[in-house]
């Protein structure tokens, strides 16, 4: 089947979910959604776009729209976003484009749907307060060329803050067996 | 004038793998008389997983900027996504109440308050509005006359333009005005704002190199001898994957990356050992070898 069939036969009403829309624009800076009018100045600026064969903003953000929920959650298209803010800088109807795709994105991961390296990186912070794990003999070569130590995270508090806001999901040992 | 003391913001990327960075800036920011503050505590600024957990990010970022009201001090950072971060989230907690008292009341479970005390910034948004051009000028001793580079700014030292705000996103200046400080020559090229591809490289790797490589290209086509960035992550791009590039490619670039702290070091008079030349990844023999022929 074609490309354009295929997308064709997803824009069915009974494949439709047209609360998607207000999921989306329930969430911080998703709201702006509802003000796009696809006009493509957005993928056209995308640095993404030009070498994806796949990856093009307006059609994920009207996707989103029309209530395509499961097809926008579960395309791993979604996560070529390099947050470089061209789209939202440029938007001419002020959409905050590369935020409503990072709610889209966050929505996938509380669908389960999360990337290895986010979850690599949401740990490491849990573990160590950086986001990669900085080798310990480093802070001996820090010391030989003469710079001061790392700051040392009080892990305690940055762990809790880290459950407090809900992000345990991310944890990889939090992870349900 | 006004105190240059700030706490410094090194991130995760820079003690990661990027320490010439550190070391080069150190050397610069002391020459310039800026005293820098280590960070009492500290978490990453949130940015890496802001994709994953919105909050997570806020609460991560909002941490950060409460350690530095308890010191009383401003943020400097090296790294563009720091800066970004802690600025887009101190803006944000400081416009909107509901959000703040939401945060607040995480932070409360860790001892701490958002008061909106602080603020933070890249070093050169503070080498344009702290430290002032004619400052930095008086600094050049050996001045890189004829020496020809291109500056690579990265998104987030410009964008989103709402937060950052004090440079043009289409045709950034300030970085090139910097650069023209130190003798050298900021050419033009193609598409200069745009993206390393660093952020996607663990998603896509093909795609992200392609961008990294559409830069080298456009740099390469200008003449530039050197590129200059202000980012550990696009530094990364550039430099430690320039000869990957190269293999996936089957072509050559041998592009000289260095970091901005770099090339001011050596007009300010440091030696390339000082500033971590060494620890380079693309051979920067070449465009040591053009700056002492000038």
């Amino acid at each position: 089947m074609g490309e354009k069939t295929e997308a064709l036969r997803d824009v069915q009403p009974t494949r439709l979910d047209p609360s998607f829309k207000y999921e989306v624009m329930k969430e911080r800076d998703g709201e702006t959604l509802k003000i796009c009018f696809q006009c493509g100045t957005c993928t056209s600026s995308c640095p993404t776009a030009r070498f994806s064969d796949s990856y093009r903003p307006r059609t994920i953000l009207r996707m989103a729209q029309l209530g395509l929920r499961r097809k926008v959650l579960s395309s791993p298209t979604l996560w070529l976003c390099t947050a470089c803010f061209t789209c939202t800088d440029r938007c001419p109807q002020d959409v905050e484009v590369a935020s409503v795709l990072r709610v889209l994105r966050n929505l996938a991961i509380r669908e389960g749907q999360i990337p290895r390296i986010y979850a690599e990186l949401a740990s490491n912070i849990y573990e160590t307060g950086y986001a990669y794990k900085i080798p310990e003999q480093r802070e001996r070569k820090r010391q030989e060329v003469g710079l001061p130590p790392l700051p040392k995270p009080s892990l305690d508090k940055v762990d809790r803050l880290i459950e407090l806001v809900g992000g345990s999901k991310l944890i990889k040992s939090k992870e349900p067996e | 004038m006004s105190e240059l003391r700030y706490l410094l913001f090194l991130g995760c990327t820079i003690p990661y793998r990027v320490t010439s960075y550190e070391i080069s800036a150190r050397k610069i920011f002391a020459k310039l008389g800026i005293e820098l503050v280590e960070m009492p505590d500290f978490n990453c600024c949130g940015l890496p997983v802001d994709p994953a957990d919105h909050e997570v990010m806020l609460a991560l970022a909002a941490r950060n900027l409460c350690l530095a009201e308890q010191q009383g001090l401003n943020i400097i950072t090296l790294c563009t996504g720091c800066a970004t971060t802690l600025r887009k989230v101190n803006r944000m907690l400081k416009q909107e109440k509901e959000l703040k008292t939401r945060i607040n009341e995480y932070l409360k479970e860790v001892d701490m308050e958002f008061k909106g005390t602080a603020e933070a910034q890249h070093f050169i948004q503070a080498f344009k509005e702290d430290v002032g051009f004619d400052r930095i000028k008086e600094t050049i001793q050996e001045p890189l006359v004829g020496l020809k580079v291109a500056e690579h700014c990265g998104c987030h030292l410009l964008r989103p333009s709402k937060v950052m705000a004090y440079d043009d996103p289409e045709d950034p200046a300030v970085l090139k005005g910097l650069i023209q400080l130190t003798g050298a020559k900021c050419l033009d090229y193609a598409d200069e704002a745009e993206c390393c591809g660093y952020t996607i490289i663990a998603i896509d790797e093909k795609v992200a190199l392609q961008l990294t490589r559409e830069k080298l290209h456009h740099v390469k086509a200008a003449g530039a001898q050197a590129l200059i960035t202000v980012c550990p992550s696009c530094h990364l791009m550039f430099d430690m994957q320039q000869s990957r590039i190269e293999r996936m490619f089957n072509e050559r670039f041998e592009l000289p990356v260095l970091h901005y702290p770099q090339l001011l070091g050596l007009a300010m008079g440091f030696t390339p050992d000082e500033l971590a030349f060494n620890e380079l990844r693309v051979n920067p023999s070449r465009i040591l070898e053009a700056i002492k022929a000038t």
